[in-house]
């Protein structure tokens, strides 16, 4: 069989060679702390000034690496929350896990004025470019790489039309609690605030049937409990499975 | 000025001899790491293909795949999210065997790995042949759960763990390299750990 007779491979999106979002391969520069927010209490932002800046795309992460006197290092991922086009500024929104060695040391250690090893930005599938309506499904942090695309949203003007599904536990577990508007649909999995209208419960299809966007591209994001339940919700509601997007942490439970 | 960064007290000052540069031993733990909506593949359809530049293309159910001769490995994986999960164990089969049984023209050089979602990765041939690849249905005594690439996925532990493609589908044999779905996403071409191949350039 010659390869010309080959039924073409199935695809997830184009195949094309190009070259890394947001630029060529990038190296290990200092990002510079100059804000520190409390977003909850286990979630912080850290805003950093980047000596040699980062043009990134909404849904991209950097690298952050720590080393310590005796040269021990780590290096995990955070997405970026904020939108682009802030200059060599970029917020990275962290939640501390139990045991977390570089989140614990993030929130309990780093200071405005402190700098720390960033590379990036990485990612180059969970990005929302502007051009295309979107639907944003975001668990717990998940939902940073999500600011970011809403933020970019409002700060660009773009039209294309853009719902946030927001899904925590509670109201104190709420990040970016003052951001959301009437893109947002909020859910508390275990307790709503007082009066709240949906009773607490998982994200489920009544709530999440009525906010389908035809043509849609939609961005999953959250723990792999939360990013499995959400996206196989989608496909059962009929957005095709080829429109929705994935990014997932932490263990199977 | 914050304290500086410290190793933590659970981690071992002799760093694992296992672990490549950059990685954490993340313990017990299988972090699930997918860009798609998970499938669910029944195994009454499922099948796997090995076509391109081949003598013959030979496309195997879930029966005779089981059938070929058991292979397994025991060892350590490495994702590129910075997570090595050390001294875990897969069984399947070879994926010399499978080669073999389609015949591999001598003008191949490479393979694209295809899953069912349409995932794909690229390798060059010496990167599954010879004992380093293999398709796999179990993960330490168990089936492979679907999160994990079940019912079948492909390992090739030597290199990061976005070539080892879930729900995988079928080898394509070809003459020359074809960036898979990362690869052309600011990923590495090869992903070798042990160079820290991660990111394009790298």
């Amino acid at each position: 069989m010659t390869e010309a007779s080959l039924p073409p491979l199935p695809q997830i999106g184009p195949v094309t060679r190009r070259p890394p979002v947001g630029g060529p391969p990038r190296t290990w520069q200092t990002g510079t702390v100059v804000e520190i927010r409390d977003e909850t209490p286990r979630m912080k932002t850290f805003r950093l000034s980047l000596a040699e800046g980062a043009v990134h795309v909404p849904g991209q992460h950097l690298m952050v690496r720590l080393t310590a006197p005796d040269g021990y290092t780590a290096q995990r991922s955070y997405s970026i929350a904020s939108a682009p086009g802030e200059g060599s500024e970029v917020e990275l929104m962290v939640e501390r896990l139990v045991d977390g060695e570089v989140s614990g040391y993030l929130h309990d250690e780093l200071r405005v004025g402190d700098s720390l090893e960033v590379r990036g930005p990485f990612g180059g599938w969970f990005v929302w470019n502007g051009r295309s309506p979107a639907l944003l499904v975001g668990g717990g942090s998940g939902v940073v790489p999500l600011m970011s695309m809403l933020r970019h949203h409002r700060a660009a003007g773009i039209t294309q039309p853009m719902r946030l599904v927001v899904s925590v536990r509670s109201p104190e577990d709420l990040p970016f609690a003052d951001e959301y508007a009437e893109e947002t649909t909020l859910i508390f999995t275990r307790r709503t605030p007082d009066g709240w209208a949906r009773p607490a419960g998982r994200l489920d299809a009544a709530t999440l049937e009525p906010l389908l966007i035809d043509g849609a591209t939609a961005y999953v994001c959250g723990s792999t409990g939360f990013a499995e339940h959400a996206s196989q919700l989608l496909v059962s509601l009929g957005a095709p499975v080829g429109s929705v997007r994935v990014e997932r942490y932490g263990p199977t439970s | 000025m914050a304290n500086p960064f410290r190793r933590p007290e659970s981690r071992s000052a002799e760093r694992d001899p296992r672990l490549p540069p950059g990685q954490y031993d993340t313990g017990s733990s299988f972090p699930v790491l997918t860009a798609e909506v998970t499938p669910r593949l029944d195994t009454a359809q499922w099948t796997f293909r090995i076509d391109g530049l081949v003598d013959e293309p030979v496309t195997w159910t879930w029966d005779e795949i089981q059938a070929l001769p058991r292979s397994t490995f025991d060892g350590d994986i490495h994702c590129v999210t910075t997570w090595s999960k050390l001294g875990t164990s897969f069984a399947g089969v070879s994926v010399d065997v499978l080669l073999d049984a389609a015949s591999v023209s001598p003008t191949a050089t490479h393979v694209v790995a295809w899953s069912h979602t349409g995932y794909t990765t690229n390798l060059p041939i010496a990167d599954v042949t010879g004992g380093k690849a293999w398709v796999v249905w179990e993960h330490e005594g168990q089936p492979l759960p679907v999160e994990h690439g079940g019912p079948a996925r492909l390992l090739v532990p030597h290199l990061y763990f976005w070539k080892s493609a879930k729900w995988v589908a079928g080898l394509r044999l070809l003459d020359h390299d074809e960036p898979g779905f990362w690869e052309t996403r600011g990923y590495h071409d090869r992903g070798d750990p042990w160079r820290e191949q991660r990111y394009a350039g790298d």
